[in-house]
């Protein structure tokens, strides 16, 4: 059963289409790894389904129901960002942020069970500004998750975490996918860990290049050739 | 002497509306302060002056025209800063003049500088009446009740406005909340230490209290600590060495924050 239904999304900036007649849906389950070059329209297509950018032409639909006429689909979503952008020196503890994602009024062993799970509960009473970027991310995704969503949207950084937190937070992924049955809308730099991880693929340059079972992509050289030139191309020009 | 001034009825009500203050400005500076809006309070404050000297121009208590003037503005300038993206500090600073400038051309109206005036720019605690108290009093239980109801929307939007509106979060009714909130702090706190000290209160013992790198309610305890310190004593050891009070109490806050500073640098704060 597909939980998202995107339709012709086009989203026309002042000097550039960001995404252009973008379709595709995702299935309840899934593990879809978006992939596409700097500039691909990956962060536009997030901002839409996250109603953080409502100027869009076409139609994005979560569990059948039209984003424009009904916001209770963000209740079902967790969503990590790319770049936690907070005061260094705010004032909250991983427990404090932890606890911001929470709907329903404080349940204390729901937050434990989160940080245990993400091997972050010894930093439970550290102040957020002290940690490393591989920490910060596990906090977000306990943020994200400490409301039981259906769905778990992550940008993923491009810098900043080290290998250790990388294979870490691979595994994580992976678990709540196959044991959690979370379904996970993943944009990731890295084609080997979609290859590993995903079971769809999304590959976005602004215009979908393709859309499909993680395994034809990969298995098919001549796809992955055709979109790392082009990716190439946009990086090049990009510099 | 130094005993007989707490069974003055004046130094009760000075003491229970201070203390009343230092909690509101603490919490609701906390918030401010979080938002780089630190001198949001300052320009309030200032735009309150020229709802004072309306108030005094028109014959009615000045207070009232102030809570009208300062909310207004508030609201205004937060409208026109999201419209117009115009920056924080920048519209701070139009909000701040404008205030100062309607205050001066009013009093130039109605016959220049009077002791009401003085009295409004460096606060009059000791001055404070029954009926002042109570609404002192009522002003802070609602506004620390609406925080209290909200906390987590508030915490939440103050910490990340984006991440909070995808939680579902209504950021920009918080933002309003907020500044309206903060309006009518302002003005209520005008009797404690005037309109040109206010943003010391908002800030300076949250700055202090961040220090100590605790989690959000620890630090917001530790603000309100410090605050209520410095109001206390500063009324007490300003009414004994017949100084003002609204000098001595900013002056306290300041000395704590020094304190802090002294006893982070030297390594004797943990940093958990």
């Amino acid at each position: 059963m597909s939980i998202v239904e995107i339709n012709n999304l086009t989203v026309q900036y002042p000097d550039v289409k960001a995404l252009d007649d973008v379709s595709f849906t995702v299935n309840q389950g899934d593990f879809l790894g978006i992939i596409g070059p700097n500039g691909a329209g990956k962060s536009t297509l997030f901002d839409v389904m996250l109603n953080l950018n409502t100027k869009y032409q076409g139609t994005l639909k979560f569990f059948g129901e039209d984003i424009k006429k009904s916001k209770k689909y963000l209740k079902e979503i967790g969503y990590v960002p790319q770049k936690p952008i907070f005061e260094k020196n705010f004032p909250a503890t991983v427990n404090d942020v932890v606890r911001m994602g929470l709907r329903t009024e404080s349940d204390e062993n729901k937050i434990d069970e989160i940080l245990q799970q993400l091997w972050i509960h010894e930093l439970s009473n550290r102040r957020i500004g002290e940690l490393s970027g591989g920490q910060l991310q596990r906090v977000f995704i306990a943020k994200a998750l400490v409301n039981n969503p259906k769905i778990l949207i992550l940008d993923e950084p491009v810098t900043g975490i080290d290998q250790q937190s990388i294979e870490l937070f691979y595994s994580i992924l992976r678990e709540l996918n196959s044991k959690q049955k979370i379904t996970i809308i993943w944009s990731s730099h890295d084609l080997d860990a979609v290859n590993q991880l995903a079971n769809h693929v999304a590959c976005l340059n602004r215009t979908l290049f393709f859309h499909g079972i993680s395994e034809k992509f990969f298995s098919d050289d001549e796809l992955v050739k055709q979109y790392s030139e082009a990716s190439m191309q946009e990086h090049m020009h990009h510099h | 002497m130094s005993l007989e001034i707490l069974t003055y009825s004046f130094m009760h009500r000075a003491l229970i509306s201070g203390v009343a203050i230092a909690i509101l400005c603490s919490v609701v500076g906390l918030f401010l302060v979080l938002r780089r809006y630190s001198l949001f309070g300052d320009a309030i404050a200032h735009s309150s002056f020229g709802g004072i000297a309306l108030g005094l121009l028109a014959g009615v208590y000045p207070l009232w025209t102030a809570y009208g003037v300062s909310i207004i503005s508030a609201l205004i300038i937060t409208k026109i800063k999201n419209k117009y993206n115009i920056s924080g500090d920048a519209s701070i600073a139009v909000l701040l003049s404008s205030g100062i400038a309607v205050g001066l051309v009013i009093i130039g109206l109605s016959g220049g500088f009077t002791i009401d005036i003085f009295s409004f720019l460096f606060g009059s605690i000791l001055l404070v009446s029954v009926d002042d108290t109570i609404l002192i009093l009522a002003l802070t239980g609602i506004i620390l009740i609406v925080i209290l109801l909200l906390y987590r929307q508030i915490l939440y939007s103050t910490f990340n406005e984006e991440q909070a509106k995808v939680s579902g979060i209504p950021v920009e009714k918080i933002n309003y909340l907020i500044v309206f909130m903060a309006g009518i702090t302002v003005v209520t706190s005008i009797q404690l230490v005037g309109v040109l000290l206010i943003s010391a209160l908002f800030v300076i013992p949250n700055v202090t209290a961040i220090m100590y790198g605790k989690g959000f309610k620890q630090t917001a305890i530790i603000s309100i600590s410090f605050s209520i310190f410095s109001v206390v004593v500063g009324i007490l050891v300003s009414y004994i060495f017949d100084i003002t009070p609204a000098g001595t109490i900013v002056l306290l806050a300041i000395g704590l924050l020094a304190g802090t500073m002294v006893i982070k640098s030297a390594g004797l704060l943990s940093k958990n």
